[in-house]
């Protein structure tokens, strides 16, 4: 037997964790609590947690490179004279300019329109750059309403009324000082440098009723051509959802608390609101009892990062997703090639998400001209443009392999789970069992 | 002057009628009829026209309005003008909750009272009320003028910006971070000068000042009571 006294090494408690304590120490020394961007950075159950079957015996697969397989999707069928019609089922999320740099906008723009879809303006309203770089470009009304104008609303090709994000359900927007530059200032008719927090309930509706007859107004003031889309942060979703139809949505938008934001309280990200996953299911279930689904559109969003994604997020029922996150990192968020900056900053490229400061090293989340320069809208745009194209062939190579000729017809029997919270989510059943928690026996 | 009959016609058919009006119309002056409490009426107009509308009529009349003048004898619902541009809304009864709301400019003219969170968000519309407005009214404007006449509900201006508040009678409480404020030569002139616009007698001199004590403007920590 050695002589050598064992060493018990440092155990980190479970509960106060390295995190945990580093944000103890910080809050104590300077009294206010952490505001950063992103969306949920805790695991929670995903679409990870979730697997295709693919074809068997009982089922017939597509060639994965020959047969067609379909990507379209029409937004705001149920009463928009003038639908929507994207190329592919991926969406841009609503993010301001104000939030994100000019450069940022216009590359946004530049790639979705290269791939046939649709970006989203934000807090702050439309840029005559924004409209001008995006063929299809959905026009945020949000509590604030700051910039908002019946002209843009005519040149918008749908109305997005925004009720909450996944990252903030129940709070409103946030911009801090550093980014209100006088151009910024002058959109929202705000005095410069100020701390702007927008409003967290519309001012002129208080609930559903009141909704359906704003939306009316809407209707009426752009010719009831324009789709008109209702965005709820995940919380509730069945009651949300069947509210939102009654509501007189011809889309409705659903962000899970993976969704990002430009600025927000870390506990507020972290603590409210639900994952994506436990999101879809009640939403298409409160379509499907009130005979909508498909016909009034399911956009979900939220942590969306790849083919399999979209295509679980399709299988479970939604129209279409939409990216926020992913679409920044595509355009060179977080990129390692500014990792001497991100450093410098008490970061790590992959980390940051201080991009309320305004100092994003890769000229994106900022207002400040020089960093903004940093991003080449061409070539981001490019870059996005590229990314939704992975995306889509992704998302087909899983249809075909499904046997699926159109993404829509990706259904929740090509699911299984690997966790037992993931089958009792999404209603599938767990790996290897015909067990969905909660719905069926063993 | 055409006079349209809402009960004869739909209100699609009159918004769409009003709203397509060529910037050269000789047809500028209008009247509608049997309006029954219709939400959404003459939204989103653009031309210097001129809408008379008799009876009650609902939510968001006249929202959005660019340039034209509208007219209601009789009260409105919520939503009055909500967004407007430019122009002028005039109502010659009561207005419900969120008259003027996120108005970016232009002029409303609510000659009896109104109702909760009056000029919420404004952003540059002027806004006189010849009666009363009820709690929350101003709450986060951000520019232009609110004018009561009457007195004014709890919280008065709450997480205020720029926008300027003058009430002529009792104000049942100040929102966070809205103070009294002194009552300069240039802020009687500018309320001698809205008043006459808006046709509303009544003297300036004895109407108090309110705006924002711009302590929130920034967070710090030390004024977290106040949020």
């Amino acid at each position: 037997m050695s002589s050598t006294p064992f060493y018990t090494p440092p155990r980190w408690s479970a509960t106060f964790d390295a995190h945990s304590v580093a944000e103890i120490h910080r809050a104590a020394q300077t009294g206010i609590y952490d505001i950063r961007g992103a969306g949920a950075k805790r695991r929670v159950p995903h679409f990870d947690d979730l697997l295709f079957l693919g074809a068997s015996i009982s089922r017939y697969p597509l060639e994965g490179y020959r047969e067609k397989c379909g990507t379209d999707v029409v937004l705001g069928t149920r009463f928009a004279k003038k639908p929507i019609h994207l190329k592919i089922p991926v969406t841009i999320a609503g993010m301001s300019f104000g939030s994100l740099s000019g450069n940022a906008k216009e590359a946004l723009g530049r790639g979705a329109s290269q791939m046939g879809t649709s970006t989203t303006t934000g807090d702050g309203g439309m840029t005559p750059e924004e409209r001008l770089s995006s063929k299809t470009l959905v026009y945020q009304l949000l509590p604030s309403r700051y910039g908002m104008n019946p002209d843009d609303l005519r040149k918008a090709d749908a109305i997005e009324v925004v009720v909450g994000q996944g990252a903030k359900p129940g709070g409103g927007g946030m911009l801090l000082g550093q980014k209100i530059t006088e151009r910024v200032a002058k959109m929202r008719t705000l005095p410069v440098g100020i701390d702007q927090r927008s409003a967290c309930r519309h001012p002129d509706w208080t609930g559903p009723d009141d909704l359906q007859i704003k939306i009316q107004e809407l209707r009426e003031i752009t010719d009831w051509e324009k789709p008109i889309y209702i965005k709820v942060g995940a919380t509730r979703p069945y009651f949300d959802t069947a509210l939102a139809v009654k509501a007189g949505a011809d889309v409705v938008v659903l962000d899970g608390m993976q969704g990002g934001t430009a600025a927000t309280q870390d506990v507020f990200i972290e603590h409210v609101g639900i994952p994506i996953l436990a999101a879809i299911r009640p939403a298409v279930q409160a379509l499907q009892d009130l005979d909508m689904h498909r016909k009034v559109q399911l956009i979900v969003s939220g942590g969306i990062r790849n083919g399999a994604d979209v295509a679980k997020a399709l299988a479970l029922g939604a129209d279409a997703v939409a990216i926020g996150t992913a679409a920044l990192i595509a355009l060179g968020d977080n990129d390692p090639h500014w990792e001497d900056d991100y450093k410098k900053l008490g970061t790590t490229a992959g980390c940051y998400d201080d991009w309320h400061e305004g100092r994003d090293p890769a000229g994106i989340t900022t207002q400040d001209p020089e960093l903004s320069k940093r991003l080449d809208p061409v070539k981001a745009g490019k870059r996005l443009a590229n990314y939704l194209a992975v995306l889509t062939m992704e998302t087909q190579i899983i249809a075909r392999a499904c046997g699926k000729s159109h993404v829509h017809n990706l259904e929740p029997d090509d699911l299984v789970a690997v966790t037992v919270e993931a089958a009792a989510m999404a209603g599938v059943p767990l790996a290897g069992t015909n067990w969905i928690p909660g719905k069926s026996g063993m | 002057m055409n006079v349209i009959d809402l009960s004869k016609t739909s209100l699609r058919e009159v918004n769409s009628r009003l709203q397509k009006l060529p910037k050269d119309t000789n047809e500028r002056l209008w009247k509608l009829t049997s309006v029954h409490g219709e939400h959404a009426c003459a939204v989103g107009l653009t031309q210097p026209i001129e809408v008379q509308i008799d009876g009650h009529i609902g939510y968001y009349c006249g929202g959005m309005n660019q340039n034209a003048t509208i007219v209601i004898n009789g009260q409105c619902g919520v939503g009055l003008a909500e967004n407007i541009m430019s122009g002028e809304v005039r109502v010659k009864g009561n207005a419900s909750a969120a008259a003027g709301a996120t108005g970016q400019g232009g002029l409303i003219v609510i000659e009896g009272d109104a109702g909760t969170r009056c000029g919420i968000s404004m952003k540059g519309v002027d806004i006189v009320v010849g009666g009363s407005v009820g709690a929350m009214s101003a709450f986060m404007a951000q520019a232009g003028s609110l004018v009561v006449c009457g007195d004014a509900g709890a919280n008065l201006g709450d997480s205020l910006y720029e926008a300027r508040i003058y009430v002529q009678g009792k104000v049942e409480s100040l929102g966070a971070d809205c103070v009294e404020k002194k009552m300069t030569p240039h802020h009687l002139a500018k309320l001698e000068r809205l008043l006459k616009r808006a046709g509303i007698a009544a003297d300036p001199a004895r109407f108090k000042r309110y705006g924002s004590a711009r302590k929130l403007y920034n967070f710090h920590v030390d004024n977290v009571d106040a949020y």
